[in-house]
């Protein structure tokens, strides 16, 4: 009953909001306003403005599985247990033969999320403050790395200095982290599987020395990776193409021998590493165990047992 | 055969008919990525220029893949009809594009000289032609096809409702499935791509499909668009289907990685029409999309909207009631961005119906590529002006199985109205008795209710 009422609520406040009740804010505000914004037009400090506090609700609070938009459904409760079966945006009613606002605009803002993944960068803070080694394939920018995945699997000649002096002291299992498809997605989830891979690992007395971050990366990235250091197995976690259910999903590659010409299907996968997938110390863990299987049987991928 | 031009003075060289081929796309990331596109702007026309005068012979002669090394253009090669071809094959490729375009010439008259082209020949004047030149080319041509109903008479448009689930949960399946009926998707096919690529899986969701087109009578074909191997499996387990499901390429090595060749298409079309459930005679359903024979290594150094062309060759051959290009799945390292998702798609369904199949589309983005919903909205326009057969249908246009942004239920319906179009006719009729549309095929208060049908 409660949760009812709380839904009640929210779709009032939406619906509201479509209908501007509560945009009270004059033009003169604007300016203000601009004043207190940041460079992606976030807010950094509230401002001072004339909307007497007032805020509008984040719409991406919204639990699409429990909002029903159809206009008199003959059997409401029916659609609700129907709409709990799958994530599909069921019941979203209609604006003649088009979307209604509100469902079009969580469309859009989902696809926004999944568009900045993958089109903005994993910040310097983030690299340095995990203190990654900081290295980039030969993709000179985003678009590039997007249109030649042949480049985003290379190295140039002084890249492979610092990879080589990072790994002088030839670690046999090497952790590198690829911004891949997701930069939110590696933001969301490398730092914490990072300690669960490497203390598993500790446990049986292997240390994997430090983590890589690559810039521009693709899997085949962590094969030349292997010709440059000589490891044996090396993890790389990468951020996975978006969807909008979520944009912060990770995998981890996992391979024997990485060299020049491995077969995709060698490689051992951990996919779907997000808040509602698969955990990040989960799939650390998982990681882990499966690097001393691989060491164990110097195999990886459908040859791993 | 003249493969070298002036253009501003300067000269340019081609040094083979598939170097002209590649080189006179429209630009393309996919052909970039093979190392084949245009360098500048100047050489892609003048590549225009020496294929516009490029004679249909010469196309023939030259297959992108020798004849020799290749089913598919063995299949190609010998489909055609040598009488209506020798009545052709001195045409030039502008001279094909006018023939085309003019007024004197119905599309009865084009699917006529169909029966003598080659896909290379298909690619070749749709690489002279500019979008409205595809969208003009491609109305004046009606393909119809029949399963249990026929699809692509004039005054319809036709939707696959592609009910996805990430799971295969069977109950999250059917409410996309009631969903999308109440807005009038679903008359080209009810048709669901799998997680599950196993025969008792395909079974027990097409048993569930069949359930439902009993219970409600719904004049329409089903499908699960497993392997073709595994559909073959569900069949003889008793799975009741009318459509047989493959991904195909241009090239045999192509179809090898995907896992199939003719033989094993035309088994399963066998098995469809003795032991499946339709009326037909079309039984089969493709989809295809440019840039899938590269990702593959199997595009033999051609571009890909000829190996495109290639796939609806070989299409042809198993006479499909469905042929769909998945134009923006592959992503930008093909298709870079909306404009060129859009071209491609323009592309496609012109070259499908020039080869004289039932062509769709999958009107569709990645979220790793510069398009969003806008994208596909235009897509679906210029391709219901172009007479396309049908879209898909999903639940708001995302589908949380692909992970991939296509177009709603909602997009068929609009379309339907913009354009004074209805679904199939003995679905629409359905629809009317239902109560989800009125005669001209416009949405009621009733329709996207699911609960209508609980």
């Amino acid at each position: 009953m409660q949760d009812t009422d709380v839904r009640a609520l929210v779709e009032q406040m939406v619906e509201d909001m479509l209908k501007g009740k509560s945009i009270q804010a004059s033009s003169d505000s604007k300016s203000s306003y601009a004043a207190s914004v940041g460079q992606n037009n976030r807010v950094e400090k509230m401002p001072e403005s004339t909307d007497g506090g007032q805020i509008l609700p984040d719409i991406t609070q919204i639990d699409l599985r429990k909002q029903l938009l159809v206009k008199n459904p003959k059997d409401r409760e029916g659609y609700l247990a129907m709409k709990a079966k799958t994530p599909a945006r069921l019941g979203i009613g209609r604006a003649g033969a088009r979307y209604k606002t509100a469902t079009m605009l969580r469309v859009r803002a989902d696809h926004a999320a999944a568009q900045d993944a993958v089109f903005s960068d994993v910040s310097e803070e983030f690299i340095k403050k995990n203190q990654f080694v900081f290295v980039k394939t030969k993709c000179k920018d985003k678009d590039e790395y997007l249109t030649r995945p042949d480049l985003g699997r290379r190295f140039a000649d002084k890249e492979k200095e610092i990879i080589k002096a990072a790994y002088k002291d030839h670690p046999k299992v090497i952790i590198v982290v690829g911004d891949g498809l997701s930069s939110s997605a590696v933001e969301a989830n490398a730092a914490e599987m990072i300690p669960a891979i490497s203390q598993g690992l500790k446990a049986k007395g292997i240390s994997t020395g430090p983590i890589l971050f690559i810039k521009y990366a693709r899997v085949g990235a962590m094969d030349d990776i292997g010709e440059i250091t000589g490891a044996e197995v090396i993890c790389m976690l990468v951020g996975e193409r978006p969807g909008l259910v979520t944009a912060e999903s990770m995998s981890a590659y996992i391979a024997y021998n990485p060299r020049h010409g491995l077969a995709e299907a060698k490689r051992t996968v951990i996919s779907n590493i997000h808040k509602g997938g698969t955990t990040a110390v989960e799939a650390g863990a998982h990681a882990s165990g499966i690097i001393m299987k691989m060491l164990e049987q110097k195999a990886s991928g459908i040859d791993l047992k | 055969m003249i493969l070298k031009t002036k253009l501003f003075g300067h000269v340019y060289a081609f040094s083979s008919l598939k170097e002209v081929l590649a080189k006179a796309n429209e630009e393309k990331s996919g052909d970039k990525l093979a190392g084949i596109a245009a360098e500048t702007a100047e050489e892609r026309v003048a590549a225009k220029i020496v294929l516009s005068e490029i004679t249909l012979e010469d196309l023939r002669n030259h297959p992108v893949v020798p004849y020799e090394t290749d089913e598919v253009t063995r299949i190609i090669q010998d489909d055609v009809n040598e009488s209506i071809y020798n009545e052709i094959k001195r045409m030039t490729v502008a001279e094909l594009r006018e023939w085309i375009l003019d007024e004197a010439h119905t599309g009865e008259d084009i699917k006529r000289i169909s029966r003598g082209l080659t896909s290379e020949m298909v690619a070749a004047v749709a690489k002279l032609m500019s979008n409205m030149d595809l969208i003009y080319g491609a109305k004046k041509i009606r393909i119809t096809a029949h399963c249990n109903t026929t699809i692509g008479e004039a005054g319809t448009l036709s939707s696959r409702l592609q009910p996805n689930h990430p799971t295969d949960d069977p109950d999250g399946i059917m409410a996309s499935l009631l969903e999308g009926l109440t807005y009038g998707a679903g008359d080209a096919l009810l048709g669901l791509n799998p997680v599950d690529d196993s025969a008792e899986s395909v079974t027990r969701i097409l048993k569930r499909f069949e359930e439902i087109k009993r219970k409600y009578e719904i004049p329409t074909q089903t499908c699960v668009l497993a392997h073709v191997t595994t559909q073959m499996e569900a069949i003889k387990m008793g799975a009741p289907t009318d459509l047989i499901f493959q991904s195909i390429a241009g090239s045999e090595l192509g179809n090898t990685a995907f896992g199939f060749n003719a033989a094993t298409i035309e088994e399963a079309r066998q098995m469809a029409l003795g032991r499946g459930t339709a009326t037909g005679p079309n039984v089969m359903y493709f989809e295809t999309g440019q840039g899938s024979e590269l990702s593959s290594e199997a595009h033999h150094g051609a571009d890909q909207v000829t190996m495109e062309a290639r796939c609806y060759g070989f299409a042809k051959h198993f006479q499909p009631f469905l042929v769909n290009t998945v134009v923006g799945f592959i992503g930008p390292e093909y298709l870079y961005d909306g404009r060129q998702v859009n071209r491609a798609g323009l592309e496609d369904h012109f070259m499908g119906k020039l080869t004289g199949i039932s062509m769709g589309c999958d009107a569709c983005y990645t979220n790793h590529m510069k398009a969003d919903q806008n994208t596909i909205e235009d897509l679906s326009v210029l391709l219901t002006a172009a007479g396309c057969n049908y879209f898909m249908g999903i639940p708001h246009g995302d589908d949380v199985m692909l992970n991939y942004q296509t177009t709603g239920f909602q997009e068929t319906a609009s379309l339907r109205e913009i354009f004074g179009l209805t679904a199939i006719r003995p679905f629409h009729e359905w629809l009317l008795r239902m109560g989800y549309v009125d005669e001209r095929g416009h949405l009621t208060g009733r329709a996207g209710d699911a609960s209508t049908l609980f």
